[in-house]
C-alpha cells in the first residue's frame, strides 16, 4: 500500500480502532462483538460516503498512486500467452510503452499500453510513463501488424503526457503523435482503448483513437494535466484542484460529454485495493465491447470509428439572414 | 537561465516612454530582430518581411489570404460558425467576443477556396491573434469541412498553421479535434488527395501534433517556432540549456522534419511548381506518348 491520502485518513483511523479492538478481544478473551459490529458498520458507511463522493481532484490523486495497477499488472490478469515485442525498427525501444501479442479468452489480440514505473528505479527506467517518438512508432508498427492479421487491438492509456524533452523534439514527437492519429483512424480492426490512470493530452490520444473508449472511475483524461491547466490559465500551478473540476476531466464528466463509451466501475477505494477484482471488471467491459464490435465488417469497423471522431465538437452555425451578414452581430453565447 | 528570461521579457514588454514615441503605432514598426524601423506600408509591400534582416513578421489570416491568392479569386467557407461553451468555462465567451472584435474574425481559422497561380485549392489559414490560434471545436470543424470539400471536389488542400495548440477552455473536446482533423486527412489521402502543410510562427502543441505534421509536403516559414512542448517546460524537464535555434523551422529542417524552409517571397513560386507537378498524370502518361 502506498501512503494514504488525506481524505482517506478517517477511514484508516477507524480501521486502526477496529484492529485494536480485535486484538484486545483476543488477548483478554472478552466478547465485545456488539461494539465491533457497530464499528464495522460505521466503517462501511464511512467508506461508502468517502469513496462514493470523491471530488475530481481526489480521483486524480488516486489515479496517481504509486501502487495503482499499471498495464504490466493487468496484462497477466487479463491475457494469456503474452509475447512482448520491442522496438520501432527506426531508432530504438521505448520502455514507456509496452506492446505485444496475446490471447484474450483464447482469441488473439494486440496489446499496447503506456507503462509507468511501480517504484523509483522502474520509473527512471520507464521515463515515468512519458513516451518518446519511438514509443509511438513502436505502437503504430504493432497496430499495423494487428490490422494485417485481423486482430483486435486493446490499448491501455496511462501517461502524464508525451515526453517534453530535447531528444523527443529532435526525433519528431509531433509527427509521431500526428501519424498515429492519422493511421489509427483508418484501421479495419476493432480498437478498444482503456484509460486506466492518467490520460494527458496528445500523449494519451496517440494510442487512443478507438472504436470504444473506456475509462476507470478513478482515472482522468484531458487536453492537459490539472497542474498544466492551472499554470496556463491562471498562472498558478497551485490551483490544480480547481482546474481538475473546471476542466471536466473525470470519466463521469467525459461520459456526460459523450466522449467516452463506458465508465468501468472501480473496487471501493480504488483499483489498488484489489487488482484481481479490478481486472475482472475491466475484463467484463472489454468482452462486452468486443462483442458489440464483432458484429461489424472491416469497413463498418473503420466507418464507425471515423464517424465517432467526425461527430465530436460543440459549435453553432447561424444561418445568414442577409448577404454580407456579419458575425459580430451574434450574441456572445452563440445562442 | 532564469535571469535570461526575466531580462528578455522586461526588455520586450516594457518599452520606455521615449521608445513608444519613437515607434508610433500603426505607421511604422520596429523589427524585433534587428531593431530596424520600417513604414508599415513599405513592410506590406514586402509581404511583412524585414528588408534588413529577413525577419518574417507573423501575419493575420486576412493579410495571408491577400498575398496568397490570385486577385479576387477566393471565397470563405463557414463564416458563420461560432464556439459554444461545452465545459461552461468561466469567462470563455467574453474572451471569444473580445477576440472577435480585435481580429475581425469569428474564430482562429479562416477556411475557403481560391486560386493560387491559377490552381484552385481548398485552404485553411490560422490566425494567432485569435486565442493564440488555438484549436477548439470550431477550428477543428472548419478545417475538417474544408478537407471534406476538397475531397469531394478533387482539390488540393493547403493549411497555414499558426497556433499555440489545443484550446484549454474546451478541454477534452479540443483534444479530440486533433483526431478529427487527422482522420479527415487520412480519408482524403486514401483518395489520393494532395495536402501541403505550411507551418508559420508559431506551430506548437496539439496543432503541430496533428494536421500540421501530416502534409505530403511539410514546409515552414523562416524562423517559425515549431514544436510539441514549450521551451520552458523542456528546460525545466531536462535542466539544461537548449541551443538558440531549438524548435525553429531551420532546426526542424536539420532534423529531417521538413521538406523545405521557404521565404514568404518565394512561397507562391514553390506552390506553383508543386501544384503544377501534381496537376499532371504520373507514370501512366509515359505509355501514351
Amino acid at each position: 500500500m502506498g501512503p494514504e491520502l488525506d481524505f482517506e485518513k478517517p477511514i484508516l483511523e477507524l480501521q486502526g480502532k477496529i484492529s485494536e479492538l480485535k486484538q484486545f478481544m483476543d488477548e483478554k478473551g472478552i466478547d465485545l462483538s456488539d461494539e465491533l459490529n457497530h464499528l464495522q458498520e460505521r466503517l462501511a458507511a464511512l467508506e461508502k460516503e468517502t469513496y462514493g463522493s470523491m471530488t475530481p481532484w481526489e480521483r486524480v490523486r488516486i489515479a496517481r498512486k504509486l501502487d495503482r495497477p499499471t498495464t504490466l499488472d493487468y496484462i497477466p490478469l487479463l491475457f494469456t500467452d503474452f509475447v512482448e515485442c520491442h522496438g520501432d525498427r527506426l531508432y530504438g525501444d521505448d520502455p514507456a510503452i509496452v506492446a505485444g501479442i496475446a490471447k484474450f479468452h483464447g482469441y488473439p489480440v494486440t496489446i499496447i499500453g503506456e507503462q509507468r514505473g511501480r517504484d523509483t528505479k522502474e520509473n527512471i527506467m520507464r521515463n515515468f510513463g512519458s513516451p518518446h517518438p519511438e514509443g509511438y512508432r513502436k505502437a503504430l508498427r504493432l497496430m499495423k501488424q494487428a490490422d494485417k492479421f485481423h486482430r483486435p487491438i486493446i490499448t491501455f492509456i496511462d501517461t502524464k503526457g508525451a515526453f517534453p524533452g530535447k531528444t523527443a523534439e529532435e526525433r519528431g514527437q509531433s509527427e509521431a503523435i500526428a501519424r498515429n492519429l492519422f493511421e489509427m483512424s483508418w484501421l479495419s480492426v476493432p480498437v478498444i482503448c482503456v484509460v486506466i490512470g492518467e490520460g494527458a493530452s496528445g500523449g494519451a490520444l496517440a494510442i487512443g483513437v478507438g472504436n470504444q473508449i473506456l475509462m476507470l472511475e478513478n482515472s482522468w483524461y484531458s487536453v492537459i494535466s490539472p497542474e498544466g491547466a492551472a499554470a496556463l490559465l491562471w498562472k498558478d500551478a497551485g490551483k490544480a484542484e480547481e482546474a481538475a473540476k473546471t476542466m471536466k476531466i473525470t470519466g463521469f464528466d467525459l461520459k456526460k460529454l459523450g466522449i467516452i463509451d463506458k465508465l468501468i466501475p472501480e473496487v471501493l477505494g480504488g483499483a489498488h485495493h484489489d487488482p484481481e477484482k479490478q481486472a475482472q471488471l475491466i475484463d467484463h467491459a472489454i468482452i462486452e465491447s468486443l462483442k458489440e464490435l464483432s458484429r461489424l465488417s472491416a469497413d463498418q469497423v473503420r466507418n464507425q470509428r471515423l464517424a465517432k471522431y467526425r461527430a465530436v465538437g460543440n459549435y453553432d452555425t447561424v444561418q445568414e439572414k442577409q448577404p454580407n451578414h456579419s458575425i459580430f452581430s451574434y450574441s456572445s453565447d452563440g445562442q | 537561465m532564469k535571469d535570461f528570461f526575466t531580462k528578455k521579457k522586461k526588455y520586450a514588454t516594457v518599452p520606455s516612454a521615449k521608445a513608444r514615441q519613437d515607434v508610433p503605432e500603426g505607421i511604422v514598426r520596429k523589427c524585433p530582430k534587428c531593431k530596424k524601423i520600417m513604414y508599415v506600408k513599405e513592410l506590406q509591400k514586402h509581404l511583412f518581411v524585414c528588408q534588413s534582416c529577413g525577419y518574417h513578421y507573423p501575419i493575420g489570416a486576412h493579410d495571408r489570404a491577400v498575398m496568397l491568392f490570385d486577385q479576387d479569386s477566393y471565397v470563405e467557407f463557414d463564416k458563420d460558425m461560432v464556439s459554444l461553451n461545452p465545459l461552461q468555462f468561466p469567462n470563455y465567451m467574453n474572451k471569444l467576443e473580445s477576440d472577435r472584435k480585435k481580429t475581425k474574425l469569428n474564430e482562429a481559422v479562416w477556411t475557403g477556396k481560391g486560386r493560387i497561380e491559377g490552381f484552385e485549392c481548398a485552404v485553411a489559414i490560422m490566425d494567432k491573434g485569435f486565442r493564440m490560434g488555438s484549436m477548439g471545436s470550431v477550428v477543428g470543424e472548419k478545417i475538417t469541412r474544408m478537407i471534406e470539400y476538397a475531397d469531394k471536389n478533387a482539390l488540393p488542400v493547403l493549411i497555414f498553421s499558426a497556433s499555440g495548440g489545443a484550446r484549454m477552455q474546451e478541454g477534452v473536446l479540443s483534444l479530440m479535434q486533433m483526431a478529427k482533423t487527422s482522420a479527415a486527412l487520412k480519408a482524403f489521402s486514401e483518395n489520393a488527395g494532395l495536402y501541403i502543410s505550411i507551418m508559420t510562427h508559431p506551430t506548437t502543441g496539439g496543432v503541430s501534433a496533428s494536421f500540421a505534421s501530416l502534409g505530403d509536403y511539410n514546409f515552414a516559414e523562416p524562423g517559425a517556432l515549431i514544436g510539441f512542448a514549450g521551451r520552458r517546460i523542456i528546460e525545466q524537464t531536462i535542466g539544461e540549456e537548449l541551443p538558440d535555434d531549438f524548435q525553429t523551422a531551420e532546426f526542424l529542417l536539420k532534423h529531417g522534419q521538413l521538406d523545405q524552409v521557404i521565404p514568404r517571397s518565394e512561397l507562391r513560386n514553390v506552390l506553383r511548381q508543386v501544384l503544377s507537378i501534381h496537376s499532371e498524370g504520373g507514370a501512366e502518361e509515359w505509355d501514351r506518348n
